[in-house]
């Protein structure tokens, strides 16, 4: 993905560790304790419980592709970073993740393939977006 | 809607906009043309309205879509609503309506579509960022294209669905087109001519999207004292029901859509079953959206769409499941809020006024299933199963 830097998203308190943390390098996921369920997309309080004791949890930075596609125009983006390749990560968590691959020939990307997270930069520095590229699996 | 098979409400009047480009005429003029096309339809006065339902698509005819349209068009009303989800928002007014006449609130509900996809920007709003959830969306470019592009791909994996298959759809929806004037693509397109045109977000091609048009829907409700003061023949609401799908915390499953919550509501509410069934509208943004909501509609096993809508199955009048006989969102028209050209072909059907080769002969149950958000992220469902008064 050559687009940098990036549109920043809204940082707001619900979401500023999220964000600061993918700048730091680290993908953060949500966990509920009552619940044992780990979420995604962030937010402040629990889906199934709706519970507000919600932690933050270093996630591994893995998953497996589980949905993907290469798209050849979307609005306002940069044509040098088209084909976008929009994916849905299965990540080691549990929770499927909507994200983007990069580094990788779009061909090449099957269901299943073995992914890591990585951060592109964005106008602000303590921010960061995570997307992923393709592992060799061991 | 908590109507049993006693029904309570009947669809009295529809009529579609044959626009499909409108650059120079308001939207609110949009609205007052459908109004009164589908009062006269129906046999109704304006003066007649006691209830009005509108999505207000994206505000674009004012800030409180019920009341500026209340306002533009004249009406005196004791009932009114604006609930917008997306495409099957008015499969849902069907539902609202009956409701609304079931509870004495009002005896005339008129409901009006206009939208300017086509020529107009406003239809397509810009990204929000103080959206919480759209952040997570919108940094990937996540627009509704690759969403459905991802449900595709992951059907594909788990059933070996094909790309030929999903072609059998909008084949289907050309052969019927050709026979609506008023369709935006009149051509038949044969499966080859689907496969080979333009990949735009893989598995999904060019051929397998709807049309983007301008448009404008309307149909009226009435009770059952209105449809025995007037003439025109009236079609019952038998059942409805609506769900929801999201992320579900992480745990999304892109192959399955509201349909199976939703649908079988809506048919067990209606009593009747899926060989009652005659004609089907199947809100059809994509080739997959229909393939999809079909399987969980219950026409067929889960999975087994692909081969279930292969050898002319949607084909009117002959196939054993017609489906979308004015063309569909895929040929016809998708004026925004697609789910009112869904209810009023559906009725057309139960009328016996459908296009003449594709008029499903003896039509007396009909469903029509619309689909508003996105199946990659969050959509609705929404099912009205429909019947002659005299089946
Ligand atoms: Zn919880």
């Amino acid at each position: 993905m050559s687009w940098e830097p990036r549109p920043v998203p809204s940082v707001t308190p619900e979401t500023a560790p999220y964000w600061e943390a993918a700048a730091d390098g680290t993908l953060l996921l949500r966990r509920c304790p009552d619940c044992e369920l780990t979420f995604y997309y962030p937010r402040a309080r629990c889906p199934d419980c709706l519970g507000d004791d919600v932690e933050w949890v270093e996630a591994d930075g893995t998953g497996t592709v589980y949905a993907h596609t290469s798209t050849e125009t979307v609005a306002a983006w940069p044509e040098e970073d088209l084909p976008l390749v929009l994916a849905y990560v299965e990540l080691t968590e549990g929770p499927r993740m909507l994200t983007a691959l990069q580094g990788c020939d779009p061909d090449a990307i099957e269901i299943g393939t073995s992914v890591a997270v990585t951060f592109v930069p964005t106008a602000t520095d303590d921010v960061s977006i995570p997307v992923f590229e393709p592992i060799d699996d061991d | 809607m908590s109507t049993s098979s006693d029904a309570t409400a009947y669809i009295a009047g529809v009529f579609e906009h044959p626009t499909r480009e409108a650059p120079e005429t308001s939207i609110a003029q949009l609205h007052a043309e459908v109004a009164a096309g589908a009062l006269e339809d129906a046999g109704l006065a304006a003066a007649d309205v006691d209830g009005y339902l509108t999505a207000g698509e994206n505000y674009q005819v004012g800030r409180y879509p019920p009341l500026a349209m209340a306002d533009y068009l004249g009406l005196d009303v004791s009932y009114f609503d604006s609930t917008d989800d997306g495409g099957s928002a008015y499969v849902n007014h069907v539902g609202e309506a009956a409701s609304a006449i079931a509870d004495g609130k009002c005896d005339v509900a008129l409901v009006t579509l206009a939208g300017r996809m086509r020529t107009d920007e406003r239809a397509h709003p810009e990204h929000d960022e103080t959206i919480m959830q759209e952040n997570f969306e919108s940094i990937y470019g996540a627009e509704t294209l690759p969403q459905y592009a991802l449900a595709a791909r992951r059907h594909m994996h788990e059933y070996g669905t094909t790309s030929e298959q999903l072609a059998e759809i909008r084949v289907a929806a050309s052969q019927h087109a050709q026979h609506n004037e008023h369709a935006l693509y009149q051509d038949p397109v044969t499966v080859e001519e689907v496969v080979d045109s333009r990949v735009v977000s893989d598995p999904l091609h060019l051929l397998d999207c709807c049309v983007i048009s301008d448009g404008a829907g309307a149909f009226v409700v009435v009770s059952e004292d209105v449809r025995q003061q007037i003439d025109r023949e009236c079609v019952e609401i038998l059942g409805h029901a609506a769900a929801v799908d999201h992320h579900d915390a992480g745990r999304i499953d892109l192959t399955e859509t509201a349909a199976r919550k939703s649908g079988p509501r809506a048919l067990s509410r209606a009593g009747v079953d899926h060989d009652d069934v005659d004609y089907v509208s199947i809100y059809d943004s994509f080739t997959i959206t229909v393939l999809q909501t079909l399987e969980d509609l219950g026409f067929c096993e889960k999975g087994r769409g692909g081969e279930f809508v292969e050898g002319g199955t949607l084909q009117a009048p002959d196939g054993d499941l017609p489906f979308n006989t004015d063309g569909g969102g895929l040929c016809s028209n998708h004026p925004d809020r697609g789910g009112m050209t869904k209810v009023i072909e559906a009725v057309r059907q139960l009328r016996g006024e459908a296009n003449d080769p594709v008029q499903v002969p003896e039509a007396t149950v009909a469903l029509a299933h619309g689909t508003g958000g996105y199946l990659g992220t969050r959509h609705a469902g929404s099912t009205a199963v429909l019947g002659r008064v005299d089946r």
